[in-house]
């Protein structure tokens, strides 16, 4: 039976978005390193791309034994279904044990119809990921009913076995720029290509509405904000620690603040460095898409808020003296510091 | 247009509560609602079908109290619901899931759109839309925020995404997964409602779906949950008041300086 999981390597989904590689890349290349180390096999990584703002070289110091770029100016917008049947061809090609991506929008589209595809199974959003010594199948760990339970979660049977990570679970170490593997050119048939699917264009957010998930800082509003106007303290404290402004539901569905800013069940799931929940009582929904934060701060006037709970310094009075008061104490340090 | 939506019913998390000893859900007595992005699919697909004309059916698989699910969903507007429930659906993965909802479509369709919320609050794993639609055959796209039909031969939708708004046309028929700010969901009509209590909601078990034993419930998922435990929140709560206060910010901005952050703002 063993021979069966003798491993023929895994495959890690790259993403490259507008020219850009996602950090989470780094993140999962390495992590795939320390799975792949346990099995004895390798790791690959798949790009598609038109532009590319590192070296696809640069993932072999993070762990990579093979890197194959499929470069194409058709891979400059998203296209589902073509980058679904291009991880489907490569993935028949190599025939990898395991296949990790990125949860973003692109990764949690593309992975579900190749999953599909392949009729396999697929672990969504998993934040942890091991190898059973015994079995030497992947254990997929991932939080459930928000983050209120875990459950690890494997594909006994069926071929690969196929996860979406959560981006920020994982420690990206220190690249190794000794280490050695290939680069390789994929050269792709036109129909590859064809895709029912028209991209029409990408029109890019800008300013306050960047994406709040890559941020390392973030400070949400909730009802305790009481209007729109009162966002700017949140705004100005963000900006001085160069993160982004969340909200819990009740801001947003008072229309204080836009739904891209939503953090909980319904809205983004986020675990920046620090996060701080200004005026948010801390409902389960609230605290599903925050709680894996590194820091967690609370500012609240009601000490029983649920919030306190997870929090590990809260303060509890009333944010429109206290939010100013850590303003000024940050830009008193940075005078000192700077 | 011939309109399917697909429904999951979830338990409703604004009525949970935390257990202050063990951090964890109290599920018991907990109401069970649609889930909400669905209710924004079912609302798309009713805004459709004022505007094209045509006929919204709301398609949930489940365990019997699932059925208030879709008594719900036409009290709301849709003309008519398919329930799929056997239990030898239990324990359906995603992909047994889809393989279910796909033998539904196939069986009662062809339909132009299908529509699902992207994610569902219980599972959140957004992968039923996209498997449905791979397994129909037919294009889709995720993360939707706006729907645009084109006639009766295709749509343009934007999609909200990391970095922005993308826009991308879609030929009929097609699956569409869809966000909260799409739309507002409508309150049920009094009428909706006298007809919601009236309905009778045929069951389709796995024999009606004609879906092979193997391709449903526990036999038919790849995917195997092998344990269940309780996240440890490894935190000590710092809790400062009234003058403390002052004493609680010094902690804070000490802890914001040694991890990074600092340094990294601009200075305003």
């Amino acid at each position: 039976m063993r021979e069966h999981f003798s491993s023929k390597g895994i495959l890690v989904l790259g993403e490259v978005r507008s020219g850009h590689l996602h950090p989470a890349v780094f993140e999962l290349t390495a992590k795939a390193r320390l799975l792949a180390d346990d099995l004895g096999s390798d790791v690959s990584v798949l790009l598609m791309y038109s532009d590319i703002d590192v070296s696809p070289e640069r993932l072999v110091s993070y762990g990579a034994d093979r890197v194959l770029c499929a470069s194409d100016s058709r891979l400059r917008l998203f296209d589902q279904e073509v980058q679904s049947r291009i991880l489907f061809r490569t993935i028949k090609d190599l025939e990898p044990e395991i296949v990790l991506a990125p949860a973003t929008t692109s990764g949690r589209t593309v992975m579900p119809a190749v999953a599909a595809m392949l009729r396999t199974g697929l672990t969504a959003d998993c934040t942890g990921l091991d190898i059973d010594p015994e079995t030497g199948q992947l254990l997929q760990t991932r939080p459930a009913i928000g983050g209120n339970i875990m459950a690890t979660i494997r594909t006994p049977e069926h071929r690969p076995q196929m996860a979406t990570v959560r981006p920020r679970t994982f420690a990206i170490p220190e690249p190794d720029p000794g280490r050695k593997g290939s680069v390789t050119g994929m050269s792709l048939p036109d129909h590859c290509f064809e895709s029912r699917v028209v991209a029409l264009g990408l029109e890019r957010r800008s300013g306050d509405d960047v994406n709040i998930q890559d941020r390392d800082v973030i400070v949400s509003g909730g009802k305790g904000m009481k209007r729109s106007e009162n966002f700017h303290l949140l705004r100005d404290l963000a900006e001085l620690l160069g993160g982004g402004v969340g909200a819990s539901r009740m801001a947003v569905d008072h229309k204080w603040i836009g739904y891209p800013h939503q953090v909980g069940l319904s809205g983004k799931v986020v675990a920046p460095k620090v996060y701080f929940a200004v005026g948010i009582s801390g409902s389960v929904q609230h605290l599903a898409g925050m709680h894996t934060a590194g820091l967690i701060v609370a500012i609240n006037k009601d000490p029983e808020a649920p919030i306190f709970r997870v929090a590990d310094i809260g303060l509890c009075g009333d944010l429109f003296d206290i939010v100013p008061r850590i303003v000024r104490s940050v830009m008193a340090r940075k005078e000192v510091s700077g | 247009m011939r309109i399917a939506v697909l429904i999951k019913q979830v338990p409703d998390t604004d009525d949970v509560r935390m257990d202050e000893q063990t951090g964890t859900m109290i599920r018991e007595g907990v109401g069970a609602i649609i889930n909400p992005l669905d209710l924004h699919a079912l609302q798309q697909g009713l805004d459709i079908r004022s505007s094209m004309g045509g006929c919204v059916t709301a398609v949930s698989m489940g365990p019997s109290q699932a059925e208030s699910a879709l008594r719900e969903a036409l009290a709301l507007g849709a003309d008519e619901v398919i329930f799929l429930s056997d239990p030898r659906f239990a324990a359906s993965d995603t992909w047994a899931t889809a393989r279910t909802l796909a033998a539904a479509i196939e069986k009662t369709g062809p339909y132009d759109i299908i529509l699902a919320g992207e994610k569902a609050t219980d599972g959140e794993t957004g992968q039923v839309g996209p498997e449905v639609a791979v397994m129909l055959g037919i294009p889709f796209s995720t993360y939707v925020s706006r729907v645009d039909p084109e006639g009766d031969a295709s749509v343009v939708v934007s999609r909200t995404v990391e970095d922005g708004t993308e826009r991308q046309r879609l030929p009929l028929p097609c699956l569409l997964t869809v966000l909260r700010d799409i739309n507002e969901p409508a309150m049920p009509t009094l009428s909706g409602k006298k007809k919601a209590r009236r309905a009778d909601l045929p069951v389709w078990s796995l024999d009606l779906l004609g879906l092979p034993h193997d391709d449903s419930g526990l036999k038919g998922s790849p995917t195997r949950v092998v344990k269940i435990f309780h996240p440890q929140i490894a935190r000590n709560p710092r809790l400062f008041k009234g003058e403390d206060i002052e004493k609680g910010i010094t902690e804070l901005t000490a802890e914001l300086e040694s991890l990074g952050v600092i340094e990294k703002g601009r200075m305003s």
